[in-house]
């Protein structure tokens, strides 16, 4: 590991360093926000040490401490997990060693983890990023959420502190890269657009999902056509009668994967 | 939030995180999926940040800490490290409290 490590040039350990140690202060502001809400102790201490994904601990506990069910905090913070799936697939090569790195290995999986190593191209290097920043992270997020814990008993209200601003930044440090693509951008503020609007009488967490819908805010620019291709089967399937349309949609897939 | 949503969570997460290097030779997902899936990723993020950053409960949480992370927003638009601008907003929040502001 520490080999591994010592790969990697000043400069990226040093700014690997710089967010290990802002995971942490976020960690902590996690730790003190979840005991100030009422949440015993053990509960973001698992939390951060089982999900360890500070977006969706911040969601899910947002919603279950604001009365929503637990169902919509799950659903929420799976959904905003999604993202992990497609920087699975791109940092894949690095946890081709054996099946304890990929078991291991995988549940480093964070934002920052992916960032760095997409930025390295060779192998070894791109192995000792993600490993080095993964490791780094989870160690400080879980050491963040301790004290943040221990810290949140004494100090009672860390609005004091200003650590509930903590949290907006996590997503918004997230993001900021991504709104650059002009589609995305419409997308994501037509959808926090959306939530906001329905905050003040939806219940906890449906705001969120709901902001969702900002996705169809794309639709002008780069899938035109395939809003088209979309429309045209409803049109078909609903001229058809019901017994001909069945027939002829079983095999329809079969082929389609023959081909 | 009890135990079992949290294991579920923990579970689904780790799932999420188990697919890529578990699946990425036989698994190959259409481009738009990707960029949906990239994008819902991004509404998510950018909702979230609106609503933490605006809204406490159905209400709106106050001044305070918009401005602070306005303050951190823009600090990390300049290309200040994350830490930097937490510290910056977390700073900007207190202070704006400290004098009396909501």
């Amino acid at each position: 590991m520490r080999s591994l490590w010592n790969t990697l040039d000043r400069q990226l350990r040093r700014d690997i360093g710089a967010v290990g140690l802002a995971i942490g202060v976020v960690g902590a502001s996690f730790g003190a926000i979840a005991v100030a809400a009422g949440q015993s102790p053990w509960i973001p201490l698992t939390m951060s040490a089982t999900v360890f994904a500070g977006g969706a601990q911040f969601t899910a506990l947002g919603i279950a401490a604001g009365g929503g069910t637990a169902a919509a905090a799950v659903l929420a913070g799976l959904i905003l997990n999604a993202r992990l799936l497609v920087f699975g697939l791109s940092i894949a090569d690095v946890l081709q060693t054996g099946w304890r790195a990929r078991l291991l290995g995988s549940h480093l999986l964070v934002d920052q983890a992916a960032a760095f190593t997409q930025a390295e191209r060779d192998p070894l290097r791109r192995r000792a990023a993600y490993l080095g920043c993964g490791v780094l992270l989870y160690l400080t997020w879980n050491l963040g959420t301790l004290l943040g814990v221990l810290a949140g008993r004494a100090i009672g209200d860390p609005r004091a502190l200003g650590l509930d601003a903590a949290e907006p930044m996590v997503f918004l440090a997230l993001v900021l890269p991504a709104l650059r693509e002009a589609p995305a951008r419409r997308c994501a503020l037509a959808g926090a657009a959306l939530a906001l609007a329905t905050a003040p009488f939806l219940p906890a967490g449906l705001p969120v999902l709901l902001g969702l819908l900002g996705l169809v805010a794309a639709r002008h620019t780069s899938t035109e056509p395939v809003a088209d291709a979309g429309t045209e089967p409803v049109a078909d399937t609903r001229a058809d009668p019901p017994t001909v349309r069945s027939t002829d949609a079983a095999p329809a897939p079969r082929t389609a994967d023959d081909a | 939030m009890t135990l079992p949503a949290i294991l579920l969570l923990a579970l689904g997460t780790y799932g999420l995180r188990l697919c890529g290097p578990l699946l990425h030779s036989r698994l190959t997902l259409s481009a738009r999926t990707r960029v949906l899936l990239a994008r819902s990723g991004v509404v998510l993020l950018c909702t979230m940040a609106a609503t933490s950053a605006l809204t406490t409960g159905h209400g709106f949480a106050g001044w305070s800490r918009p401005a602070g992370v306005l303050v951190g927003a823009a600090l990390a638009l300049r290309r200040a490290s994350f830490l930097v601008a937490v510290l910056a907003a977390a700073a900007t929040t207190a202070g704006l409290r400290l004098l009396g502001l909501r």
